[in-house]
């Protein structure tokens, strides 16, 4: 198993130069000026010049080379120098945003915990809900429960975070005033009230996105469970004498998880992705606000290094899925 | 096996359905019959006579819905275990009575070795440590004949051949000493050679042991080797039981010797098949309301179409659900 990670974490290395080496052409290719917000008024040389300044006036092939070496090595050794108080980096330079003139990985720092808050808490918050209805669900199939449960399902399927969250915003923040209507990201907690604001603001982005989690989550999980309850084995352990909770909860539980533990690490990427509606709607300035305003001022450093930091957690959330079923089921050998 | 001595296992009227959307199915049709301490009563019958659903009602192992005992007793222990609490229940299975499925492909739970699996019955019914249990659980793979037993507790299903997995099976229903044995087609699904292994380790393991087994196969031939006494099983329902020589020597119901007929000659070769005699057996779409073998049997008549014939005892432990009497053969008076 060990060998096979490193085997596939060496292999990740080429796919990953391979997928930054695209987003870099698309971004390349992609009408859009950074200069373009500038005030009109600057003259073409000036504005020749501040065009330089970027690095712009070089071709591609000088200046994906220069981001690689910045983002794997330059920036890493920054990291060190920070953690460790060593001097690696020597005043290298750094990716730099166009909008900003600040470090791309200093504004992803700032933006990150808002982003890890709202989303990956509604991603645990999701998956710690859709288990347990996915399993009751399958376990009474056709009850009253499994029926509302499909029914929830459906609407986290079918109605896009654009629309439940306006509609949850209206409703809680607008008719009812509960909840702030905006996320509140200079916030800090540092006693229970300001703790229980911070819940308060999170519930709805949070529910918003776990919903469609939930959803998914846990129609696999009923899915496979419906799959596990019909087999021979789980005959075989109610005749040995097990306990119903045992029967559900060790043998079929065990063998479900296999195939609903990938759909949780591969759902980890999306859930990014469906952040950057959900942190515009709810006024989150993480990660995702980060990329559209990125995209809106072709910051293209920015563009990059954000669109790059997803793909290396797509390519890894591929690997944890890989090497867990791995762990999971005891069939698959991979070395 | 002292005759007349109290039976373990009791079953009276025994009724079975399926609720399906085509309506209900009905399975298993008044059989009744009883086991003796130590002795092995052989079910035969084409596949889809009844028999699985028969044992599986007994243990309350059918999934409900659809499956639904709708009458009947079975008498163990001193209980109806129809009626007793589910913990009761569970405490007889796997404990006082072991279960051997068909297919030891899937009847083994993929993602735990054997090892937790036989010890799992040991722990609940015997109250072992884990310790104790992991002891037994290597004696037992010993008594089922599986080499290197200490070592294969860690190994997991995907690891044993179909033999030794049947022979794990084997090992978890006999982990705590049942008085029952039952074993439904336990060798059905193996090659013929792990076939006859099987045969001689349950044969040797009852001697051994001294539990009385119930044999489930639609092979006379294997049941000749082995069994006490045979019940015959068509349509859900009991239409022929005898001691073991009496049924051979002697059959009375037609489907019964339909069934002998078949018998390969040259024993293991599987070139004749039950499916040799005509037809297929019936769905029972409705509770019988004459003979279910009527339309493949060759001497049929008018009362087979009108009645539903009971088991009449023909003296010797012997008993058919025939009208027709093979002994003087003609019908059978009223
Ligand atoms: N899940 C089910 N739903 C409906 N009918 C069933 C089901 N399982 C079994 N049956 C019916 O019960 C009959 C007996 O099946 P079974 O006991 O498995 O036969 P066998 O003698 O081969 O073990 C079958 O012919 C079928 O009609
Ligand atoms: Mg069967």
């Amino acid at each position: 198993m060990l060998t096979y990670t490193l085997r596939r974490l060496l292999m990740s290395i080429p796919t990953l130069l391979f997928i930054a080496f695209v987003i870099f052409m698309l971004l390349e290719l992609a009408p859009g000026d950074p200069m373009a917000n500038m005030p009109l008024s600057i003259p073409p040389e000036v504005r020749q010049q501040m065009r330089e300044a970027l690095g712009l006036g070089e071709p591609w092939y000088v200046r994906f080379p220069l981001w690689l070496n910045q983002f794997f090595i330059v920036e890493p050794q920054y990291w060190i120098d920070n953690a460790f108080g060593t001097n690696f980096a020597d005043g290298a330079q750094r990716i730099i945003s166009f909008q900003s003139r600040s470090p791309v990985f200093d504004v992803i720092a700032q933006r990150l915990p808002q982003t890890l808050w709202v989303v990956a808490m509604s991603y645990v918050v999701g998956v710690l809900i859709a288990l347990p209805i996915g399993i009751i669900s399958a376990y009474r199939q056709y009850s009253v429960f499994d029926q509302a449960g499909t029914f929830i399902s459906m609407i986290g399927f079918s109605v896009p975070p654009f629309f439940s969250g306006v509609l949850l915003i209206v409703i809680f923040s607008v008719q009812l005033r509960w909840l702030p209507s905006i996320y509140d990201t200079t916030h800090v907690v540092n006693d229970w009230d300001s703790f229980v604001f911070q819940l308060r603001q999170m519930i709805m982005p949070v529910m918003v996105l776990a919903l469609q989690t939930t959803a998914q989550v846990s129609r696999y999980m009923r899915a496979s469970m419906l799959d596990n309850l019909g087999m021979d084995y789980v005959r075989t352990a109610r005749a040995k004498g097990m306990s119903e909770s045992v029967v559900v909860m060790k043998h079929v539980l065990r063998n479900s998880m296999i195939p609903v533990v990938t759909v949780i690490a591969l759902g980890v990427p999306s859930i990014f992705g469906g952040a950057i509606i959900t942190e515009q709607i709810f006024k989150v300035n993480g990660l995702g606000q980060l990329l559209i305003i990125a995209l809106q001022g072709s910051d293209i450093p920015m563009v990059m290094t954000i669109t790059f930091l997803l793909a290396v957690l797509i390519v890894m959330m591929n690997l944890i899925a890989d090497v867990l079923y791995g762990i999971l089921d005891p069939r698959i050998r991979y070395d | 096996m002292p005759d007349g001595a109290l039976p373990v296992l009791d079953v009276r009227g025994l009724k079975t359905i399926f609720q399906t959307r085509a309506g209900d199915v009905h399975a298993v049709n008044d059989v009744s019959f009883a086991l003796k301490p130590g002795e092995l009563l052989g079910v035969v019958g084409e596949s889809g006579s009844g028999k699985s659903v028969t044992m599986m009602s007994l243990l309350g192992l059918l999934p409900s819905p659809p499956a639904q005992v709708e009458r009947g007793s079975v008498t163990f222990d001193g209980k109806n275990l129809l009626q007793v609490d589910p913990e009761t229940l569970r405490q007889v299975r796997g404990g006082k009575i072991g279960f051997v499925f068909q297919d030891p492909m899937t009847s083994l739970n993929p993602v735990f070795n054997v090892g937790n699996q036989i010890m799992e019955p040991l722990r609940k019914h015997m109250g072992l440590n884990k310790r104790q249990a992991a002891v037994r659980a290597k004696e037992l793979l010993e008594l089922v004949g599986i080499p290197d037993a200490a070592q294969r507790l860690k190994d997991y299903p995907h690891q044993f051949s179909g033999g030794m997995r049947q022979r794990v099976m084997i090992a978890i229903a006999l982990a705590c000493d049942p008085k029952v044995l039952i074993a439904d087609e336990p060798t059905t699904a193996l090659d013929v050679t792990i076939q006859a292994q099987i045969l001689d380790l349950m044969k040797d393991l009852r001697s051994k042991l001294g539990m009385a087994v119930i044999w489930i196969t639609h092979d006379l031939g294997v049941i000749a080797g082995i069994a006490d006494r045979v019940i015959v099983m068509y349509g859900g329902q009991v239409v022929e039981h005898a001691p073991v020589k009496e049924l051979f020597k002697n059959p009375q119901h037609p489907y019964t010797r339909a069934l002998l007929k078949t018998i390969p000659t040259i024993h293991g070769e599987r070139a004749a098949r039950l499916t040799i005699i005509e037809g297929q057996p019936p769905i029972m779409m409705d509770a019988p309301s004459a003979c279910p073998f009527r339309d493949r049997c060759d001497v049929a008549f008018d009362r087979c179409q009108q009645e539903n014939p009971p088991r009449y005892d023909l003296g010797n432990g012997h008993d058919a659900a025939c009208f027709f009497d093979a002994r003087t053969g003609g019908p059978r008076d009223a």
